[in-house]
């Protein structure tokens, strides 16, 4: 288990030789992890006080003279500058890197105005932005290095807890726009993101007792989005879920919503937030509360075969 | 019937404990912040603010916001002394379903008039209020509490610039000078300089005190009550974690939980005798 903000705040030190990666904070350092590069290089890293907004355009300067700036805060915050991340480096096409933490329900007591829901939905619609929402430490860390390479701005969300690792030894599958397919099944494909990508697991094993044999894939890439593997699992499997940890508006399940509606319409069940704020309560109850948990992804799985033709 | 400086000081410390209590029961939050901000919360409820606890929602009372909605505890210890809320509801702080939410929340607890958790949102919302008593002829004046670190936020001083421009006597805040945010001393984050010239630049009326001594904090809570011509700050200043020696001028408890031990250190400390 390890958490993947952690993955994070390794790849910044692992990214460090390049003296164009600079990073900048706004007095979330210690939760986003972005701390270790801190201190160890403190002549590259720009405290921005509690002010998200001037954080990200500073980090469009940067990127406009050369640098490649990796900027971070709580998810929820990021959207506090989402005008400055559309007109200050979307629009401009910047290389921008800005990492959301905290991300959904999942973390936990802090309540609803801790929880982003609408993070990966509102930066997806940004012409030029790749949205990231890796699901452990090991993969957040490979992505985040891929990133430095990368001539587009993004946006990576990132959790607070502690989840399963799916890729210790698999390292060499981690790329950005392809998804992974972590286990292998025939009925019905399960796409998944962040915390959610262990939850479905959790739900193939599940689906098992009921006679049912699923595919899981972790879609770490929400935009651009791995269109051709899920055209592969339409063909297939014939039946689909999403599994997020965000509002069934406009994220993972929408992406692929509009994607299967208007090139191979497939039987697809949605598993997210339900257009509703959460509260405070611990990660696991909150993952209940809001029926996003496994025994919600397995049910969603049966639906979705039963409307198979 | 307004309490004494030592009744506040007392008022104030039963407050302490129950922080402190709700924390170490959660084994998360903000014991830091809601340490620092007690005393001037405590006299602030028991002495100045026209409220009801009995009809939270009279819609003539006066309004309390804390901006900084992370310092919760603070907020919750008080409307239980007051009668807003039971003491057993403090036993719900960060658990599901509970009435004391991780931050203040007006859609889940009695006396709360502001949805917090995002600094830097509630001086706007405080205008409106303001602007609201204005526009209803109500007496009623509006105090808002802010962090340090929080004033590092551009919107508030939008707003600060805002009340100034539509004349907002009705609107006070008290700033929670602890010196500390997040990450560490303000200091490190983001140096500020000259706040109480800032203030007065925007064309507010500054009064600083220290945050801790009830007489002057009295001597605050009068000047904010009495300016009713000029939007007004009380700046305090505090130290955070007060009372507990281990979390006093301590960074690491802004957001952190004591331990057993810690736990037991703090109620010694405060005079509280648990068994
Ligand atoms: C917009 C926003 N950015 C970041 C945070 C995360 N955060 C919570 S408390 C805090 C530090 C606040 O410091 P200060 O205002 O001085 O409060 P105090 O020291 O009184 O607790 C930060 C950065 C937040 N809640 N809102």
């Amino acid at each position: 288990m390890a958490a993947t903000r952690d993955g994070y705040g390794q790849a910044l030190l692992d990214l460090a030789d390049n003296e164009k990666v600079v990073v900048l904070e706004a007095d979330l350092g210690k939760s986003t992890k972005s701390l270790h590069f801190r201190k160890q290089y403190p002549e590259r890293t720009i405290s921005c006080g509690i002010g998200e907004q001037n954080m990200l355009l500073t980090a469009a300067g940067l990127a406009s003279s050369g640098f490649i700036p990796f900027a971070s805060t709580f998810a929820i915050f990021t959207e506090r500058a989402f005008e400055q991340m559309r007109n200050g480096v979307a629009r401009p096409n910047l290389a921008v890197h800005l990492c959301g933490s905290h991300g959904g329900t999942h973390t936990g007591t802090d309540g609803s105005s801790a929880q982003s829901i609408e993070d990966l939905a509102i930066f997806r619609t940004l012409p030029n932005v790749v949205v990231l929402h890796p699901c452990d430490d090991v993969s957040t860390r490979l992505l985040t290095m891929q990133l430095a390479d990368l001539s587009q701005p993004s946006y990576t969300r990132t959790a607070r807890n502690k989840t399963p690792v799916m890729y210790d030894g698999r390292e060499s599958e981690i790329e950005i726009g392809k998804g992974v397919i972590i286990k292998q099944g025939t009925d019905v494909a399960i796409i998944a993101c962040g915390v959610m990508v262990s939850e479905s697991i959790k739900a193939a094993e599940q689906l098992i007792s009921e006679g049912i044999s699923a595919t899981v894939i972790d879609m770490h890439t929400i935009k651009p989005l791995d269109e051709e593997l899920i055209e592969t699992m339409a063909k297939s499997c014939g039946a689909i879920v999403t599994a997020e940890d965000h509002n069934i508006i406009g994220g993972l399940g929408g992406a692929v919503a509009e994607y299967l509606s208007s090139n191979i319409p497939t039987p697809l069940e949605r598993v997210g937030v339900k257009d509703r704020f959460g509260e405070s309560g611990q990660a696991d109850e909150m993952l209940d509360l809001m029926e996003i948990s496994s025994p919600h992804i397995a049910s969603a799985a049966i639906r979705a075969i039963n409307r198979k033709k | 019937m307004s309490m004494s400086s030592t009744e506040l000081q007392e008022l104030a410390r039963k407050c302490r404990v129950e922080i402190v209590k709700m924390v170490y029961r959660a084994q998360a939050g903000h014991p830091g912040g809601s340490l620092s901000e007690i005393d001037l919360i405590a006299a602030l409820y028991a002495n100045y603010l026209r409220v009801k606890p009995d009809s939270p929602d009279w819609e003539d009372r006066d309004r309390f916001i804390l901006s900084k909605g992370h310092a919760s505890p603070g907020m919750y210890a008080i409307l239980a002394e007051m009668g807003f809320i039971s003491k057993q509801d403090l036993e719900s702080y960060r658990v599901l379903g509970g009435v004391c939410q991780g931050h203040v929340d007006m859609k889940w607890c009695p006396g709360v008039d502001f949805s917090a958790g995002s600094l830097g949102m509630g001086l706007s919302f405080g205008m409106g209020c303001a602007i609201s008593g204005r526009l209803k002829n109500s007496e009623r004046q509006i105090f808002v509490m802010l962090g340090d670190g929080e004033i590092q936020e551009g919107s508030i001083w939008e707003a600060a610039m805002a009340a100034k421009h539509h004349e907002l006597g009705n609107l006070k805040v008290i700033l929670d000078r602890n010196r500390i945010q997040n990450d560490d001393f303000c200091e490190t984050q983001m140096r500020m300089f000259d706040i109480p010239a800032k203030w007065q630049a925007f064309g507010w009326s500054v009064k600083e005190i220290n945050g801790h001594d009830m007489e002057e904090v009295v001597e605050g809570l009068d000047f904010l009550k009495n300016t009713n011509d000029n939007p007004a700050i009380l700046i305090a200043h505090t130290v955070k974690g007060k009372g507990v020696s281990y979390m006093e001028d301590n960074p690491s408890f802004h957001g952190a939980a004591p331990n057993d031990e810690q736990f037991a250190i703090a109620m010694a400390e405060l005079g509280e005798v648990v068994n």
